[in-house]
């Protein structure tokens, strides 16, 4: 069966001042019904930009994009914005990282709830507002018939972003793009947010592309996983063989930098260095100024993405043998079971 | 919202007779003679003293000043003229519909130039369009009203003879000996003073119109209306625009206020005898209560425009609470 989504050899480029931003670099993956995917990467890498390309809501002045984003096999990179605005909101819909920002001030929530379902669907304003109202009640906002009429600068942050959900799945969606949907909540409201999009996602079978940073809300939520690093795609795999056996450098420093309350650590691992400038990356693999086993050919060519042997999903693009990754990996891992069996 | 009401009336009248006083005080301060002006040239100095006691010029400041509140608390009136013994009250009542004519009539010029011009420079920053608008603008700030009036009035009034040069005509009650007359006449003889007053302001609006509606697009609202799917004439109508307004809306209202008081210079250059003219009048002939009268109905004019504002603000704007 043909994947839902398949995005092949997307690049993006901005135009700034300063010359030519390559955001997204010959990204290619693919979305199956009701998949979760997640997207990790630092600031900056090209996750969130990938995910507005799909959506065409880069801003066409200033980018450029290549590559075929093909949804039930219509590409959309070519289609017209009319047929993109059919399909925005209706068959894939998208959720923002900061709730605060994200809802209009000066509009009810109900109001800009039964919008997206006017925009798409031929019902009256009352069926909308009725649609508004269960989709609240499913987001678990309580008394909903209440708060309907209540504008978003009269709710707390995680209520918002439960009213970004439900406006983001009012028209049942095939496809859910969450950008960061927790980075902006505190820890408590995060966990109830992945538990209700994951609650979400098992009623409404969208699928969904997770955005983030945290490889937490990646292992809690994602059946698979995309590295993005500087642009480009740097290891993929089901989530169970990435933490497993992750095999890229960088997704070990992803793993070594993640704060655990269980296990005692002097100092969490960093990944030394900054994310390098898009508009003048670095030649060869684009981690080598930061990566601790850098060899010279990683200075020189871009490393192509291989296959694990007997794992065909889960690739990586590095330079190292695979003996040597398996060994690090393995020591890597080893150090974070090791601190906690010794605690 | 009846109690925010109550306390911005309370502090209007605070700051009414505050404004009162001080006008009171300065015209006090100033040497000279209002007495001996209005009694004549050729009045003997024995005639001054009569007129000065005739018009309560002998009393202490502040019994002058207890009697006029009393005479506008209790009889509603603003005394009258020095000069003419005219009623300060009617004397408003002329000159505040000429210039309330001027300053809407402008306003609405300016509104109907500034909105689109700014919007569209907005959508289309580094245009042709958004070049030559900033181009007007920055000509608009720099070149002063009065100058404007007068090109105007040589160049469309004189030389190509299109409008009348100066000017005022009477909607209603039209005087016998008037020449003219009717909503027609009104707006014809007003159409270079509003351009005039247009020209010089909507500059102003024109960049803040612009900014605005550019600030507010990179909202983040803004990307989720169209991740909606929603078509960009709703973007910018229901999600843009109404935001942008927010600040445009109290620009508006404070101007109007501010202009009201008198927008002296073209009233001076189109012949107009609105309370700007009035104003400049009653200084020279040192008559305060036509200038008492007129500075009151500017604070009057901007304290309710200022009130208006804030109960349009709170009604476009939920996040706004009248407590």
């Amino acid at each position: 069966m043909a994947p839902l989504l398949e995005v092949r050899d997307l690049r993006t480029q901005f135009h700034t001042d300063d010359g030519t931003v390559q955001a997204v670099d010959s990204v290619s993956f693919t979305v199956d019904k009701g998949q979760v995917l997640g997207i990790v990467g630092e600031s900056g890498c090209g996750k969130s930009v990938t995910c507005l390309t799909i959506m065409g809501l880069n801003d066409p002045r200033l980018s450029m994009s290549s590559g075929e984003v093909l949804y039930k096999g219509e590409n959309l990179l070519t289609a017209s914005s009319r047929r993109l605005r059919e399909i925005r909101g209706a068959e894939i819909a998208m959720i923002f990282q900061d709730p605060m920002t994200s809802l209009n001030p000066v509009h009810s929530i109900g109001r800009q709830l039964a919008e997206a379902v006017l925009l798409h669907k031929d019902s009256s304003k009352k069926e909308a507002r009725a649609r508004a109202l269960e989709m609240l009640e499913a987001v678990k906002i309580p008394r909903a018939d209440r708060r309907i009429d209540d504008y978003p600068h009269q709710f707390s942050g995680g209520m918002r972003q439960r009213v970004m959900i439900a406006m983001a799945l009012i028209n049942n969606p095939d496809i859910v793009i969450a950008d960061e949907p927790t980075t902006a909540l505190d820890v408590t409201t995060q966990a109830q947010i992945l538990l209700l999009l994951k609650e979400l996602q098992r009623d409404f079978g969208s699928a969904i592309i997770m955005i983030t940073h945290d490889l937490g809300v990646v292992a809690e939520t994602a059946d698979d996983v995309l590295v993005m690093y500087s642009a480009r795609i740097v290891e993929r795999g089901a989530t169970d063989s990435i933490f497993k056996q992750p095999r890229h450098p960088y997704t070990w420093g992803l793993m070594g930098s993640l704060p655990r309350l269980d296990v005692n650590v002097d100092r969490l691992v960093q990944i030394p260095g900054q994310p390098p400038s898009l508009l003048r990356p670095p030649p060869g693999c684009r981690f080598h100024p930061r990566c601790p086993y850098a060899m010279t050919v990683c200075h020189e060519k871009e490393p192509p993405s291989v296959a694990v042997p007997g794992d065909p999903e889960h690739e990586d693009a590095c330079h190292l043998d695979a003996a040597a990754k398996q060994r690090e990996a393995r020591q890597l891992l080893g150090a974070i079971y090791e601190t906690e069996a010794a605690r | 919202m009846f109690r925010y009401l109550i306390r911005r009336l309370l502090w209007a009248i605070v700051l009414f007779v505050a404004v009162s006083f001080v006008t009171y005080v300065i015209f006090f301060l100033v040497p000279a003679n209002p007495a001996r002006l209005a009694a004549g040239q050729s009045a003997t100095p024995e005639k001054v003293e009569e007129v000065k006691e005739f018009l309560g010029l002998d009393d202490p400041i502040y019994v002058q000043y207890a009697n006029f509140l009393k005479r506008l608390v209790f009889e509603g009136s603003l005394g009258q003229s020095f000069l003419t013994r005219q009623s300060v009250n009617s004397e408003i009542m002329r000159a505040a519909p000429i210039t309330a004519s001027l300053v809407f009539g402008g306003m609405i010029f300016v509104l109907l130039m500034a909105i689109p011009i700014g919007i569209f420079s907005a959508l289309r920053p580094r245009s042709l369009l958004d070049r030559a608008a900033m181009m007007y603008v920055l000509i608009g700030i720099s070149l002063p009203s009065f100058w404007i009036g007068l090109m105007l009035s040589y160049l469309v009034g004189y030389r190509l003879g299109l409008t009348p040069i100066a000017g005022y005509c009477e909607v209603f009650s039209v005087p016998e000996a008037s020449q003219c007359g009717g909503v027609l006449d009104w707006a014809y003889h007003l159409i270079l003073p509003w351009t005039t007053l247009g020209l010089v302001i909507a500059g102003t609006y024109v960049r803040f119109v612009r900014a605005e509606v550019m600030e507010t697009m990179t909202q983040d609202y803004v990307r989720t209306a169209r991740a909606k799917g929603a078509p960009e004439n709703v973007v910018m109508r229901s999600h843009v625009l109404r935001n942008a307004m927010l600040p445009v809306v109290t620009m508006v209202g404070m101007d109007i206020g501010l202009l009201l008081g008198g927008a002296i210079f073209i009233e001076a250059v189109f012949g107009l005898n609105g309370l700007g003219g009035t104003a400049i009048e009653s200084i020279g002939r040192f008559d305060l209560p036509v200038l008492q009268g007129v500075v009151l109905f500017g604070a009057i004019a901007i304290i309710v425009f200022t009130l208006f504002v804030d109960l349009l603000y709170a009604w476009i704007d939920p996040r706004i609470r009248l407590t």
